[in-house]
């Protein structure tokens, strides 16, 4: 579910990290405007709450697997959206930097995926509705499941989205809906399930802390249309980056020797650089019978695309020269720093 | 309850390198989270199918690790473990991106095998960037360089708060899930470990953290809680932060605009083009 760096563009994960960032900053106004001090050691601690129960599992019978809460939904319902949102983007943060899920820059898409839907559409639009004001087990049961579920699905797409609009992953678009949304939907039945006994339980037991959110309710007085505007001119946004991108870039390579002063360019002997390095490069050439000099074949669809043998034997080459050199460096530094 | 215990180990280890004193520890942290955010985009800015063109990135985590004194082998245990879903969402690209790209006398490359491979070395390039950041700084030093930045003070409290109990929750939960894996006989007797009682201890340890919260607020109050947490160790940006900064960053420049793996390939065989 964690969105990773490496099948991110720098595009689609900067407009996300925009999205994530606007949100917070956003959801801070919010808590700051109603917030008590007793609310931030509150959300601190439950942030740290879902960490602890993420790492203990139930066993889900007949499958011989097992299952864990994922939290988003569940602090929701104890928080309120604005200091859930904050919570779950906290909780993301330490896992990005930690346990290394998903990246540095892939967090502005996980914040998305896994903090605002569950928080602000899955909770205030789903569960609250169908919940009501004073549920019964039977009620917080349904209204859980299908709040869990939806988020859960929302965020699933939005992953098979970024990832299509990066253009890193050949993966078709259909295949990988295919894929991620029936395995999101069981992981959202076992969250909606799980997110219902912990509700029920403290319903029974202290039923003023889901009373108190449910007192303060900063968005059942925003109008739907206003949450719908947004969510358009959001659709638009993303829509004119990635079509944008889209048009000028069939795929990753095309764009950046378009772009920018690609490699291939600079593979060329005409280039400043290389004429330069030329005289040099015939003095040091210490694998000198690999000439496999370009035969004037040009490849038969791709153009410029196919690198010739020449250039992919000297890229290889020098691909494990430099990894020597950067190995060989952090050997010697290491070695220099320990004697000192 | 190894795993548990042993995601604690791993965590408390990380935690622990960022203790250490060397020349890139003493750097302020504005510093090092920019550098870091500067490498990640120069690799994911990188086209699909660049692969040497991503080598010479290796040069930083090589350097630093080195100068911080940063367990290498640590590190990359951790990069392999977190691999697993770039490796099953790159595993589709040879399947259906098959133009051969690239030509090695009678092999074909395919296009798809390229950008697998270039997925995979993009994510222990990214991953291993943010475990660095994180054993060369210190998760309480990164969140005050990023309110620095202009991060809402809310978040940075949040993430103090949130790291600072984290270990004491996480201890009091595996405490309570050994208790009941005894209980059940470690699930031998066929249940026990169900969602019924799964359940009852998440909720009952819901419960305890809300009332430790509640006595954390009043300790606050107690105390005088202005909303400022102290860094173990004060720094600011200077010229040696400047420096680091704008020398890893014109690097980090110059490898994405300039193919070094291509280029030293070509000094050394002799081919051009």
């Amino acid at each position: 579910m964690h969105m990773a760096d490496a099948l991110l563009s720098p595009a689609v994960g900067g407009t996300m990290w925009a999205v994530s960032a606007g949100t917070i900053i956003y959801c801070s106004r919010k808590l700051r405007k109603e917030m008590d001090g007793g609310k931030a050691p509150l959300m601190g601690v439950l942030g740290a709450f879902i960490f602890a129960a993420q790492m203990i599992n139930f066993s889900i019978p007949a499958t011989g697997s097992s299952g864990h809460l994922g939290g988003a939904l569940l602090l929701a319902i104890l928080l309120g959206p604005p200091a859930a949102f904050i919570t779950i983007a906290s909780v993301l943060v330490v896992q990005a930097l930690f346990f290394a899920d998903g990246g540095l820059l892939a967090l502005g898409c996980n914040i998305f995926n896994l903090g605002f839907f569950p928080a602000f559409l899955a909770y205030p639009f789903i569960y609250k509705p169908l919940a009501g004001r004073a549920p019964g087990k039977g009620k917080i049961i349904a209204a859980s499941l299908v709040a869990a579920v939806a988020g859960l699905q929302l965020g699933a797409f939005s992953v098979v989205l970024e990832t299509v609009a990066s253009g890193i992953s050949s993966l078709p678009f259909a295949t990988f809906v295919s894929l991620m949304q029936p395995i999101h939907l069981a992981i959202g039945l076992v969250e909606g399930l799980v997110t219902a006994a912990v509700v029920s339980f403290v319903y029974q037991a202290r039923p003023e802390i889901i009373a108190s959110v449910q007192e303060a309710r900063p968005l059942a007085r925003t109008p739907l249309r206003h949450v719908l505007a947004a969510f358009l001119a959001l659709a638009l946004l993303t829509g004119g980056f990635v079509s944008w991108f889209a048009s000028k870039n069939p795929d990753g390579l095309e764009w950046a020797i378009a772009k920018v002063t690609g490699s291939e360019e600079l593979a060329a002997a005409q280039d400043g650089v290389h004429a330069r390095l030329a005289a040099l490069q015939n003095s040091i050439a210490f694998l000198p019978d690999y000439t496999f000099k370009q035969s004037g074949q040009q490849p038969e669809n791709r153009g410029r695309q196919e690198s010739s043998l020449g250039t992919s034997v000297a890229g290889i080459a020098g691909g494990l020269l430099t990894l020597t050199i950067a190995f060989l460096f952090g050997v010697f530094l290491r070695k220099r720093g320990r004697a000192a | 309850m190894t795993s548990i215990a042993g995601a604690v180990t791993e965590f408390r280890q990380l935690d622990l390198m960022a203790t250490g004193d060397t020349t890139v520890h003493r750097l302020d942290a504005k510093a090092k989270v920019l550098v870091t955010l500067a490498f990640i985009l120069a690799v994911v800015s990188l086209g699909k199918y660049e692969l040497a063109a991503l080598f010479p990135f290796f040069l930083y985590p090589a350097v630093v690790m080195a100068l911080g004194n940063l367990p290498a082998r640590y590190i990359a245990r951790k990069v392999v473990v977190v691999l697993p879903f770039a490796l099953l969402v790159g595993m589709f690209n040879p399947l259906f991106d098959q133009t051969v790209l690239v030509r090695l006398g009678p092999i074909g490359i395919s296009g798809g095998w390229l950008s697998f491979a270039s997925i995979l070395v993009r994510a222990a390039l990214t991953v291993g960037a943010a475990l660095i950041l994180v054993g060369i700084t210190g998760f309480p030093a990164i969140c005050q360089a990023l309110d620095q930045l202009g991060m809402p003070r809310i978040f940075t409290v949040q993430l103090l708060f949130l790291y600072r109990y984290l270990f004491v929750l996480i201890e009091e939960g595996s405490r309570t899930a050994r208790a009941r894996e005894l209980r059940a006989f470690g699930g031998a007797a066929g249940g026990g470990l169900g969602l019924r009682s799964y359940g009852s201890l998440l909720s009952h340890l819901l419960l305890r953290t809300w009332l430790r919260a509640e006595r954390i607020h009043l300790a606050m109050l107690a105390r005088g809680f202005s909303g400022e947490f102290h860094p173990r160790r004060t720094t600011r940006f200077g010229v040696r932060e400047f420096l680091f900064l704008a020398g890893w960053s014109s690097l980090f420049l110059f490898f994405r605009l300039v193919n070094v793996s291509q280029l030293l390939g070509t000094i050394i065989t002799g081919v051009s083009g």
